[in-house]
């Protein structure tokens, strides 16, 4: 039976870096060296942007299956039998339609501002180990990379504005922009939680630390990874803070004017940020490819792809269920709420890790006390700093009078005015 | 620094960068300009990667084409009608031939002096050390940095607040 | 033919003198501004290759260095717009040649 479990060989589709190795190392007994390079990135990138474009593809019909199904309506089911043709029939359609462009636009950049949008989601995946051998570029600095590349979309999402000559597009782009740097800085913060536990800022280093200590930092970090699902939710424009492309609100933010396959861009663009955010979430928090050497068995890229989806149906459920917020509550919930929380959080991270690799503790003690520690302390540090901001039980009845006869500033805990 | 994808990496970089910063000279756009600005970023954090600077190379990623570029387009849209062109003032003559000077009398002193070379390979990892530095040897600088920081981002809220509201 | 110090020293000095030329010859005051942006990315780009091919006890304190203009220039940067935008707000327009009285 030994020989069942594959050590490597060329043939080991468990993980695809194995016959792309193989093919590589012939290439080069072939060829000069610099082929293998060029060779290795087409490769990768390839796969990257077809399991990118095939994975939208799926979701288009996926979300609007679920968020219908939550919403107790059928969703799509006239295309094709249960409507699993409707994402062809949105791709004829968006390929098919002029995409005009207006007469006072500024032409080059709004020619220019689908690609620097759809760019920079597609290129997040440049550092995200799919399995052990099977990552495109595993930088010494893949979460900056992560958190980088992301932050690319705000000039992007700017000129996009800018250049429809419209004012609501001007509108969209400015909300869209305050609420995607407000919550950068929480994004970074959160992904500075497992670094700094794993002390390495390499994706694959942070997958190897999951798999030799057999546990996921989610466990250890709940308070982190509770902030970096919503940061991520904002930082992709999913509902409940979509408030840059709400219909009823804004028309269609920062891509009103893009028709065609323009706007084609931006819809893809926006799931494939979604499953970026998605595959670092499931990179630094939920072990990446691993399970518990379930990868024995099973390949390591479905382990992945399926821990993915999972994380991704969570959006997915939020955009079904959840009410959208209003701009002045996402920021203030950005800046009031999460961002001390964050740093405490970054404050107590540093001190158990200090506390942990000074002393000789053994490891599962460590690790159990840690996540004990940021699971009761994170809870009481979330609700002790609602109840000082007065989002707490006692007081809706009082704040309620007071919105209805106050005019202007609302302070909590104010008194009515004299 | 001799394999031919760091040579061909180095040259169209170089001419990305350079060609971007001429566009900030040449266009009449104001935001064509700010888009110029961006492609020199961009050119410049590709030649840090082959300096092996990878932490600086994705720092300037993220501050310079992140934030810095938000604030001069952000500038450019609160100040209408007066900051659309591009135009050079009436010194443009000799702030050219003072350009030209300083780049000959650099390129001059780049290729005639004979540097200290080390021969050292490629750099394997710069985060770990750059961090171990700012928190040893120049933890000084860093915390005034800090301070720095919070007292321009006060300074501009102050500068730009709009002046309160008497009320009667 | 490989890439030497020299390469990177002369387009940092090309850079550096395009920026002199922005901050010295342009009429907006952004423009000015995007000079004085693009003479610190050419000193960054001129440190990190010294601190590449040069001899030192200690190459990575070019980065630390680099690390610290990126700041300051951040810094300086907001608060030299912000007082683009009040300028603008107060004499109604950015012109350099227009803005040359101390006293309102």
């Amino acid at each position: 039976m030994t020989s069942f479990f594959l050590k490597g060989e060329w043939y080991d589709f468990r993980d695809l870096g194995n016959p792309v190795g193989g093919l590589l190392h012939d290439i080069d007994k072939i060829a000069p060296h610099w082929v293998v390079y060029v060779v290795a990135s087409l490769i990768g990138t390839g796969g990257i942007v077809l399991w990118g474009v095939l994975s939208c593809l799926a979701f288009i019909w996926i979300e609007r299956r679920v968020v219908a199904l939550m919403q107790n309506r059928k969703g799509p089911n006239r295309v094709g039998p249960a409507g699993l043709l409707q994402p062809v029939a949105d791709a004829l359609k968006l390929l098919m339609k002029e995409a005009i462009t207006p007469r006072a636009a500024d032409k080059i950049v709004f020619w220019a501002g689908p690609v620097l949008i759809f760019v920079p989601a597609l290129a997040v995946f440049a550092v995200i180990p799919f399995g052990p051998k099977m990552t495109l570029a595993d930088l010494n600095v893949g979460v900056l990379f992560l958190i980088a590349i992301a932050g690319i979309n705000t000039p992007a999402v700017f000129l996009a504005g800018w250049s429809s000559n419209n004012k609501y597009a001007l509108l969209g782009a400015m909300r869209t922009i305050a609420m995607l740097i407000s919550y950068e800085i929480i994004q970074v913060l959160a992904l500075l939680g497992p670094v700094l536990l794993v002390g390495s800022m390499r994706l694959g280093d942070l997958v190897g630390w999951q798999d030799h200590y057999n546990t996921w930092i989610f466990f250890i970090q709940p308070v982190g990874l509770m902030a970096y699902i919503f940061a991520g939710a904002v930082e992709t424009n999913r509902s409940p803070t979509d408030i840059a492309e709400a219909e009823s609100e804004i028309v269609a933010g920062y891509h009103t004017e893009y028709g065609g396959i323009k706007f084609g861009f931006f819809y893809q663009a926006e799931y494939l940020a979604g499953f970026a955010i998605a595959a670092a979430i499931t990179t630094l928090y939920m072990g990446g490819y691993t399970l518990w050497g379930a990868e024995k068995y099973i390949p390591s890229w479905i382990i992945f792809l399926g821990k993915l989806y999972t994380v991704f149906f969570i959006y997915i459920w939020a955009r079904g269920t959840l009410p959208r917020l209003r701009i002045d509550q996402l920021m203030a919930f950005a800046w009031k709420f999460l961002l001390p929380i964050m740093l405490v959080n970054t404050l107590v991270v540093g001190g158990e890790v200090l506390i942990w690799r000074e002393n000789d503790i053994s490891d599962v003690t460590a690790l159990t006390l840690i996540g004990l520690v940021n699971f009761f302390f994170g809870a009481a540090l979330v609700i002790g700093w609602a109840r000082f901001l007065g989002h707490g039980r006692g007081r809706q009845v009082g704040r309620r009078a007071l919105l209805t006869q106050e005019v202007g500033a609302v302070y909590f805990g104010a008194e009515t005015s004299s | 620094m001799d394999s031919t994808g760091v040579i061909i990496a180095f040259y169209v970089l170089a001419a990305m960068t350079i060609g971007s910063a001429v566009s900030v000279v040449v266009v009449r756009n104001m935001i064509h300009a700010v888009m110029g600005l961006i492609g020199t970023f961009a050119g410049l954090a590709g030649l840090y990667v082959t300096l092996s600077a990878d932490f600086i190379a994705i720092t300037q990623i993220l501050i310079y084409i992140g934030a810095i570029s938000i604030l001069f387009l952000f500038a450019i849209v609160l100040t209408p009608q007066a900051s659309r062109n591009n135009q050079e003032s009436f010194l443009r003559f000799p702030a050219l031939v003072l350009a030209l000077l300083v780049a000959g009398v650099l390129i001059f002193v780049a290729l005639d002096n004979t540097w200290n070379l080390s021969h050292a390979p490629d750099f394997p990892e710069t985060a770990s050390t750059i961090g171990e530095l700012l928190l040893k040897t120049y933890v000084l600088p860093f915390e005034i940095a800090s301070v720095l920081l919070l007292v321009a981002v006060v300074g501009s809220i102050v500068l730009v607040r709009p002046e309160p509201v008497e009320e009667d | 033919m490989s890439i030497h110090l020299e390469h990177y020293l002369i387009v940092g000095a090309i850079l550096f003198s395009i920026g002199l030329y922005l901050a010295l010859a342009k009429r907006n005051f952004i423009g000015v501004l995007m000079g004085i942006e693009m003479m610190f990315n050419a000193v960054n780009l001129t440190f990190i290759a010294f601190s590449r091919f040069v001899k030192s006890d200690q190459p990575l304190s070019a980065h630390v260095f680099v690390v610290f203009v990126i700041t300051v220039a951040a810094a300086e940067a907001a608060t030299a717009l912000a007082l683009a935008v009040m300028v603008y707000r107060t004499r109604d327009t950015i012109n350099v040649d227009q803005i040359d009285l101390l006293k309102w």
